[in-house]
């Protein structure tokens, strides 16, 4: 094992080391009453209790005018492995969003909610109010592996159910075990930091976020490639035979630094169901011994590889475990987005799986999601499924129940008229809580997708599938860069465009056009869905077509995608 | 030489002049009389000045006084103040200027500074004093007041006094400190020198009236009459509200954020040329709403160009009405003017004694345009009802700013007064005449208002706990940004208090910066409404009890600034608690604890 050198320690992994396990000063923090904000030091270690504070940027300058301190609020994060929560969860996170957040919830692009706009002394009663529902925020944000994906709904199938299975298992192992979070938010009887141990993580952490994804084909849902570890589940006669590894994917970039880059897993190898725990293990463990703790814009694991290289990883980790992997198993994906509507599962249950755009539930004119999966959580005996597309699905509705679903469907709006273009796609938060966002993301992109299907209709495009998402900064959280239609914030109203990523994600998009505005996406994209239109070949996909005819070069290795 | 005085003073002297001498007026004979009916005709104002001196003093000091002003040992004059916004010290200082330009040996007083034993030894008292609250006297002049009325009020057989009270005939008790004062001097056996005068808040023409009528009693005037030796401030001209200062408008923003139930506005203005002080008070001209005034004239069924006389100018009645007259607040006099010629019984009736409640009900959110609407006088003259109506007054706004920190900058808090009241949207004139119509780039009447009783220890090392909610911190603003200046060592400690502190930290961003940075030791707050239960200054001052009073013991002074109504007794039986609590005292013993702090400048009070 590399012990870290204190010297070079950049000022992260220091406020960790400073941090007592993770407490810093956030309860002090959260008392003070005359800044909505907590410490700034403690902003990093606020992340590992799945937190991040923000401000309203729409009235930053405002505010500041007028000699107030930025609007303050939280983010939370909820951790849900898989993606799964039951009714009487749902109905208790709709009652946070109401008394604590902005009012409404945030289906994210990992499976989970967020709430946002949280004022300070709104905070810890939101804490303890998403304690009371089962549910925590441990590990949401942070350096430390994030919330685990699951290919959504674990009824469709038993492969699905194994999925969800070991997202939780993993998710419960890899959780921090500091008693910070029960002391600062449930008043938990203090430990003495020193005496505690993370017997995993060790007492910095890990180097950077960390994120798993679990996948069930043909879907990819999960995004294996864009996850810094994902399984595959192998079938072999409709039981779960094992799991295919892939390390080293990872979306984050900075905008002018070529040393950053999107860069998609490898392939390690294939593993038995009850050797996937320890995998995951060590994998996080070699990370957290040879990841780059100097530089956080290099410390995430697909750099770890590159530096090193696939084998010497493989090896590493072989060592660590004791066992080698086995060759991977053939696996074959379709698609990473989702089948919205009915459909019935290997059990005869019924699911519904709703289009959420850019998966933010609230009531929008004659379209009440908020009030309408509320009431249908009132009544619903399944679960709610959280994809990993932001949208949610009503999983497991008996087949004598599917019509009092689907009344309420109707009742509020809920199934709405949306372009497949606008179905599929993505969007992060963005403005104007995310402090990162550059450019409008969320609030933007339907627009900008009103405009394009005029063009996707013209071109005869509108059944034809392709995948469009947007952030609001190059860290990637809608996975843009494995998007057919890759756009990037660089500037209000300016985005990167990148365009020829795999339809499920299986290889990188390129850069097409910089920092260019609504006009210029338009043009750029019109003249190439034409030529798609006309001259595609059966089943080619627009990425896929954008390659072949050398519009773009196909981008497989992170390390090229800026050549 | 203050222009505005002798402004003043021109309009005094013909009014004597023209008041006719009969034998029916004066304890003369005819024959004398007319002698002095002749003589006065041919006298200049001078002149006049002279000759009432002389025979002042020959009457005090029997037939040896010889008219010439170096003799003229008219003795000695003791001049008194109590005043909580400064108009009754710049009056004292008008005062004490004019008395020892007729060769009076003049001592000015502030009561703040006055020890109440003192007053056995004085001969001739002008005593200035304002009247706050409910009938209640300025902190200064507290102690005063209550050793006058206690047991240990002296016999006053040798002194002389006249009294100047300063107040707002808006407020029931009006004049009512001055009133006291003239009371008790007399129970305790002094010779009043001539009846009181009580003056509204356009107090000008009636207190340079009484200081004539004060200095004819007391003095002689030289037979030249010199000017006073009056150093303007900062050097250059010396501004005041009958010459304002013309300033233009830097900044005008809301402090208060988005979703915020207030409208409290910072603003900034152009001042080079004005000097102040950290707790100074900037004097506004404001103008009042033209639609209110339209609405008046309509109701009225007045001409706009009807011309009006006022302060002896001429001027179309909607002019008057928007920039000089106060044609908002309901006073008594205004009432009674307007009963009289209206013959409104109902209104008469609630003037008469004993109605005193009923009064105060009616009077509770009416303004003019109410009693206007309500009791119809068809055919007013223009010049009648502007008659009825006292000058606009300025209103004081304490200054947020130092100049050392913002040179030639004066910032104001202004919280923008807007209500209902029987059915009707009312607004405060100056402050939403600020908030509404006066725009960067445009130019602001104002003066400064000196406050002597505000002041930072002059010692830098002197701790300082400061109590300012809402608009009342603005002067701790000011205080903060010249300690930074002066790098003073002392410790400071602020209080501040409002509804909500997402948008109601008035200055967060100023405060958190001093925090930060270490001049300011530490912060209390109070926001009312964030929690069910409504917690004040006051609350935090209790909690902070043990800590405050040993900053007490160390010799911190303590200034509380705003709400007089309310938070300012609430805040001073705060820290009478405390005292009481941590000091192990009765509540008499605290109350002079705090007295005692009082008298050595060591708590000090800007309230409104």
């Amino acid at each position: 094992m590399n012990a870290p050198d204190p010297k070079t320690l950049n000022d992260v992994e220091q406020i960790k080391a400073r941090s007592r396990h993770l407490r810093g000063t956030i309860a002090d923090g959260l008392v003070d009453p005359l800044t909505g904000a907590i410490a700034p030091d403690d902003n990093a270690v606020l992340k590992f209790h799945g937190s991040y504070q923000q401000d309203d940027r729409d009235l930053r300058e405002e505010r500041r005018r007028q000699k107030l301190e930025p609007a303050y609020q939280f983010m939370i994060r909820v951790r849900l492995p898989g993606g799964e929560c039951t009714p009487a969860q749902w109905l208790a996170l709709d009652d946070i969003a109401g008394a604590h957040a902005n009012g409404t919830l945030r289906l994210t692009t990992r499976q989970t909610f967020q709430f946002h706009g949280i004022r300070k002394p709104h905070f810890k009663p939101a804490m303890q109010a998403i304690h009371a529902a089962g549910l925590d925020t441990i590990a949401a944000c942070g350096d430390v592996n994030r919330n685990v994906l699951a290919s959504a709904n674990p009824y469709r199938s038993p492969l699905h159910a194994a999925a969800g299975a070991l997202a939780r298992d993993i998710s419960e192992h890899l959780l921090p075990k500091t008693n910070a979070f029960a002391e600062i938010w449930l008043d938990a009887p203090a430990v003495d930091p020193s005496t505690e141990v993370e017997p995993i993580y060790g007492p910095l952490y890990l180097p950077r976020k960390f994120k798993i994804g679990i996948a069930v084909p043909p879907d990819n849902d999960v995004d294996v490639y864009a996850q810094d570890l994902s399984f595959i589940a192998v079938e072999d006669g409709g039981r779960l035979a094992g799991w295919n590894v892939l390390v080293g994917g990872g979306m984050g970039m900075t905008h002018g630094e070529k040393a950053t880059y999107p860069r998609l897993a490898d392939v390690l190898g294939f593993c038995a169901p009850g050797q996937a725990l320890a995998v995951a293990e060590q994998v996080v463990c070699v990370q957290r011994d040879f990841g780059d703790r100097s530089n956080r814009r290099h410390a995430r694991l697909k750099y770890t590889i590159d530096d090193r290289g696939v084998d010497w990883f493989k090896a590493e980790l072989e060592n660590r475990l004791g066992f080698a992997l086995a060759p991977a198993r053939p696996f074959a994906f379709e698609r990473n987005t989702d089948a919205f509507g009915w459909h019935q599962g290997a059990d005869g249950r019924w699911h519904y799986t709703l289009f959420v755009e850019n998966g933010r539930v609230a009531d929008r004119g004659a379209r009440r999601l908020r009030t309408g999966l509320r009431e249908i959580a009132r009544v619903h005996r399944g679960l709610f499924a959280l994809t990993n597309n932001q949208n949610v699905t009503l999983a497991g509705v008996e087949a004598g129940r599917r019509a009092a679903i689907a009344a309420l469907i109707d009742e509020y709006g809920l199934e709405r008229e949306a372009s497949r273009l606008r179905q599929n796609a993505m969007a992060c938060v963005a403005m104007p809580s995310c402090a990162l966002a550059m450019a409008e993301s969320e609030r933007y992109l339907p627009d900008l997708i009103t405009r394009l299907d005029g063009v996707i209709d013209a071109c005869g495009l509108a059944d034809t599938p392709i995948t469009l998402r947007m952030t609001g900064c190059p860290n990637g959280c809608a996975r843009p860069y494995i998007a057919e239609i890759g756009l990037v914030g660089k500037a209000p109203g300016k985005y990167n465009l990148y365009l020829g990523a795999g339809s499920h994600g299986q290889r990188l998009g390129k850069l097409y056009r910089e920092n260019i505005g609504e006009d210029a996406i338009v043009e750029a994209l019109t003249p190439l869905l034409e030529r798609y239109a006309s001259e595609r070949q059966a089943g080619e996909h627009f990425g896929d077509f954008l390659v072949r005819v050398g519009v773009v070069p196909a981008v497989v290795a992170g390390r090229e995608f800026h050549d | 030489m203050d222009a505005s005085y002798d402004a003043g003073l021109a309009q005094i002297v013909p009014i004597v002049m023209n008041a006719p001498i009969t034998a029916a007026h004066l304890p003369l004979t005819d024959a004398q009389a007319e002698r002095l009916r002749a003589l006065v005709g041919e006298l200049s104002p001078a002149q006049l000045l002279w000759v009432s001196g002389y025979l002042a003093a020959r009457a005090q000091h029997g037939g040896d006084v010889p008219a010439t002003p170096a003799a003229t040992a008219a003795g000695a004059l003791t001049v008194l103040y109590g005043s909580q916004t400064g108009n009754g010290a710049r009056l004292a200082r008008r005062l004490a200027e004019l008395a020892q330009a007729r060769g009076l040996a003049v001592t000015l007083t502030s009561t703040a500074d006055y020890k109440p034993v003192r007053l056995r030894d004085e001969r001739t008292l002008a005593l200035i004093v304002s009247t706050h609250g409910e009938g209640e006297p300025p902190d200064s002049a507290r102690e005063l007041h209550e050793y006058l009325h206690g047991r240990k009020a002296p016999r006053l057989e040798s002194l002389r006094y006249a009294v100047l009270a300063l107040g707002d005939s808006s407020y029931q008790f009006y004049c009512q400190t001055g009133k006291d004062f003239d009371a008790a001097f007399e129970k305790q056996g002094a010779q009043r020198l001539f009846e009181r005068v009580d003056c509204d808040i356009d107090y000008d023409d009636a207190a340079a009236a009484w200081m004539e009528q004060l200095l004819g009693r007391v003095g002689s005037a030289p037979a030249v009459r010199a000017t006073p030796a009056l150093t303007p401030v900062g050097g250059g001209m010396q501004y005041d509200k009958r010459t304002p200062y013309q300033a233009e408008v830097l900044e005008n923003i809301v402090l208060n954020g988005r979703g915020s139930d207030k409208e409290t506005r910072h603003i900034e203005l152009a001042v080079p040329g004005l000097s102040y002080t950290p707790g100074d008070a900037l004097g506004v001209l404001a103008q009042n709403d033209p639609r209110l005034v339209d609405e008046l004239l309509s109701v009225l069924d007045l001409s706009a160009e009807a011309p009006v006389s006022v302060g002896g100018l001429t001027l179309p009645l909607s002019q008057a009405l928007t920039g000089h007259l106060e044609i908002t607040a309901l006073t008594r006099p205004f009432l009674a003017g307007w009963a009289a010629l209206a013959g409104a019984d109902r209104l008469t009736a609630l003037l008469a004694d004993g109605n005193e409640a009923a009064l105060r009900a009616f009077l509770d959110g009416r303004q003019i345009i109410d009693v206007v609407q309500e009791f119809a006088l068809p055919g007013l003259e223009a010049d009648a009802f502007a008659g009825l109506l006292r000058r606009l007054p300025p209103r004081l706004y304490s200054l947020a700013s130092s100049l050392a920190a913002s040179p030639d900058e004066a910032h104001v808090t202004v919280a923008a007064v807007r209500y209902h009241s029987h059915g009707r949207a009312r607004a405060g004139v100056a402050s939403t005449w600020l908030a509404d119509r006066v725009k960067p780039g445009d130019t602001v009447p104002v003066f400064i208002e000196a406050n002597e009783n505000f002041r930072l220890p002059a010692d830098p090392q002197v701790p300082v706990i400061m109590i300012g909610p809402g608009t009342g911190v603005a002067p701790f603003r000011a205080f903060l940004q010249e300690r930074e200046v002066q790098g003073a060592t002392g410790q400071n400690w602020l209080f501040f208090g409002d509804r909500h502190f997402h948008t109601d930290f008035l200055y967060q961003t100023d405060w958190q910066g001093w925090l930060k940075g270490g001049l300011l030791t530490r912060m209390d707050v109070a926001f009312s409404r964030d929690q069910a239960r409504k917690v004040y200054v006051q609350d935090r001052l209790r909690e902070r009890g043990g800590e405050l009073y040993a900053w007490l013991q160390s010799g911190a002074h303590v200034y509380v600034c705003g709400d007089a109504t309310a938070m300012a007794a609430d805040v001073h039986a705060a820290l009478r608690d405390i005292v009481a609590a941590q000091g192990g005292l009765g509540a008499e013993a605290a109350e002079e604890y705090l007295r005692e702090l009082a008298r050595t400048r060591r708590y000090q009070r800007d309230i409104y």
